[in-house]
């Protein structure tokens, strides 16, 4: 579905990706993990056109789109939750959600977005609460809810996903990924990028670890949580005073 | 049968944007973790990053034997020696030994891939498998042992030699697939015919052998003998051991496992690409290894590369039976030969056993080859003329083959010593 070859990316006269190449299939759970300022977030921001200093290839459902526009990308149907949720504060729940079908509206004047609206609220009941609720009062997990109910009204063929743990408290965290999952059970394509690595890879099919811009291990999600690499940089457990402890 | 269908049969464009994907973070890898490709690298001006493309690989510098024995025993592990869960060494067929390291990963991925050739080869999880490979520093051991616990099969781990009761274990655990070096296996059918068993009585089905070269005659002659289908499969310990590639119930080239190795042929001479079809060096760059990935590994192993679609199945490249090692392969008189391919014209002839020896001496200036072969007890004590007639076919096919006049002598059954691991084919005496 996405495949990307030799992608570099940054800002200005800063490189921060250099020569990534990766690829999402259909029906997948891919997850990227990296510490923080790895570039994660700016490989989510090339693909979706949101950066355009970039070079290398993009192919989503083999049409090379890293010319297009982040709008045309969208429409393409390949859509992010960004990070930190960005949700329309001032605009109330439903509000929100109809935003998000404006994608689906621009292929076909008569879609109507209410079924839409209707199957959200039954995979994130709490939105239903909070239909008329202004989003900026929302907890954080409601929040992201919203921000990932937000981007399934365009109906993605890939959805990208940043960081959508950052800042939730772990039983939230868990809602959220349980969510992830039943996305995938629905015939959805998840691209996550995730610091809480255990996490991303306790879901995920496969996994690319990403360090100072660059991919160096890449393979199927439990190989990637048994290697000791990933375990120490990532999972946050320090093996060595393990060991000492023993 | 297929143990791992998604990837076995991956089409091409997915196949080579997986290995890409593999390939750059290995170099990644090794520039980071392995001092010696970091230097190497350097020297060369060669930066990791500018490498973009499959064909990009060729820019690379090579990594020989001489690198890993340089670095003897951990200098190329990518990996802290607490990350490795196990340690081999090569078999040390040609000179040095030197030493490869597997993590936890390396060594789930191998037994998978082993599982694979095994799959190909025709055992399942019903199989009694009889592994009759050293368990030693030695990959092959343990590299099919893993691999068929794998799969699920019933291991017998008797490791290699005292044939008399690999026999009798194979009657009284009712093995039904042998693996072992296909030298051995002659042996062990010649034992059984001596030894007056009729091979009806045992349940043998297959047999996987590998870690040497052999003939597509000498395949025939297994088969016959010990009434199983005989597959080749192939692998080093240098990029990983057994599991690199084998072959599948064609029986016509075997499957290299190319989302994991990256293979090259090249002219061993001039170092450049062989032209597609011909003879060249294997070349192999490990894409997945964790603890001790290669770039570029000079195998100085000899094949062909099969380009067309096998009926099986598999959408991997197939090489084809290894003909002989670069540094096995005899320089005599000028001309290039193999020993396959004496093997191969003995045992087309009537008459002759399927062991023999070639010696290589040097008298004055010129070089002196003489092959020894053994020959059926009819024909040894059978009168001399029919004895000469024999000697007589055998030079004039060998000298048709190989384009020099070689001396022939024919020898008593068994007077040849017998191996139990790989076989001594050539005695060099040259002093060159």
């Amino acid at each position: 579905m996405l495949r990307i070859k030799n992608l570099d990316a940054g800002y200005g006269k800063l490189k921060v990706l250099r020569r990534i190449s990766m690829h999402v299939s259909a029906g997948e759970i891919v997850t990227i993990i990296g510490a923080n300022g790895a570039g994660k977030t700016t490989l989510l921001g090339a693909i979706s056109g949101l950066l355009r200093n970039r070079t290398g290839e993009i192919l989503f459902e083999k049409k090379v789109i890293q010319h297009l526009s982040p709008e045309k990308i969208v429409f393409m149907g390949c859509s992010l939750v960004p990070e930190g949720r960005q949700v329309f504060s001032t605009m109330s729940v439903k509000e929100n959600l109809l935003l998000g079908a404006y994608v689906q509206h621009r292929r076909d004047r008569r879609h109507d977005a209410h079924q839409d609206l209707d199957r959200m609220y039954s995979l994130f009941p709490r939105l239903r609460e909070r239909e008329q609720q202004l989003a900026g009062t929302l907890s954080g997990g409601e929040q992201q809810m919203l921000a990932i109910a937000r981007a399934l009204m365009a109906k993605p063929k890939l959805i990208m996903m940043d960081e959508p743990s950052m800042g939730l408290a772990p039983l939230i965290v868990r809602d959220i990924f349980a969510i992830i999952r039943k996305l995938r059970e629905e015939g959805n394509t998840v691209l996550l990028v995730e610091q809480n690595a255990k996490v991303a890879l306790g879901i995920a099919d496969r996994g690319y670890v990403i360090e100072t811009g660059r991919i160096i291990l890449q393979g199927q999600a439990d190989d990637l949580l048994s290697n000791r690499d990933v375990q120490r940089a990532y999972l946050g457990r320090d093996l060595d005073a393990e060991v000492k402890l023993s | 049968m297929y143990w791992d269908p998604e990837n076995e049969c991956m089409n091409r464009e997915d196949l080579e944007q997986l290995q890409l994907e593999r390939l750059e973070a290995t170099l990644n890898r090794v520039y980071l973790n392995v001092p010696f490709y970091h230097r190497k690298f350097k020297e060369l001006d060669i930066d990791p990053d500018s490498i973009r493309s499959l064909a990009d690989i060729r820019r690379l510098p090579f990594t020989t034997k001489n690198d890993l024995r340089d670095n003897y025993p951990y200098g190329l592990f990518a990996v802290p020696l607490r990350e490795v869960v196990r340690i081999h060494a090569s078999s040390g067929t040609t000179g040095m030994s030197t030493v490869v390291g597997y993590t936890k990963n390396d060594i789930k991925t191998w037994s998978n891939l082993v599982a694979r050739v095994l799959t190909a080869g025709g055992v399942t999880k019903d199989d009694v498998v009889q592994i009759a490979f050293g368990y030693s520093l030695f990959t092959g051991g343990f590299g099919l042992h893993y691999g068929a616990e794998r799969v699920g099969a019933s291991v017998i781990p008797i490791s290699s030699g005292n044939t008399a009761r690999q026999i009798k274990i194979m009657q009284d655990f009712k093995t039904t697939a042998l693996v072992c070096t296909p030298s051995y296996a002659m042996l062990i059918a010649d034992t059984i015919h001596e030894m007056g068993i009729n091979i009806n009585s045992l349940s043998l089905k297959y047999g996987l052998f590998g870690a040497e070269p052999w003939s597509e005659t000498m395949r025939q002659e297994i088969q016959d003998k010990l009434k199983i289908i005989a597959t080749d499969n192939y692998g080093l310990s240098e990029v990983m051991g057994p599991g690199v590639a084998g072959e599948c119930m064609e029986r016509n080239g075997l499957h290299i496992n190319e989302d994991h190795f990256f293979v090259e042929l090249i002219n061993p001479e001039t170092l450049e690409p062989v032209l597609p079809g011909e003879v060249g060096e294997l070349v192999i760059t490990t894409l997945t290894k964790e603890a001790f990935p290669v770039i570029r590994f000079r195998t100085r192993d000899l094949t062909r590369l099969i380009p067309d679609p096998c009926p099986c199945g598999r959408k991997t490249l197939r090489m084809q039976r290894v003909m002989g090692r670069t540094d096995d392969m005899l320089i005599i008189r000028g001309v290039n030969v193999f020993p396959s391919q004496i093997e191969n014209v003995l045992m087309s002839i009537e008459g002759t056993e399927p062991h023999y020896q070639i010696v290589v001496d040097r008298k004055g200036a010129l070089d002196d080859v003489t092959v020894m072969v053994e020959v059926s007890e009819s024909i040894f004590f059978d009168e001399m003329k029919k004895q000469h007639e024999l000697i007589e076919t055998i030079k004039k096919r060998l000298s048709s083959e190989l384009n020099i006049s070689v001396n022939v002598k024919i020898v008593e059954k068994k007077s040849l010593e017998r191996s139990e691991g790989k076989a001594k084919r050539v005695i060099d005496n040259r002093k060159l």
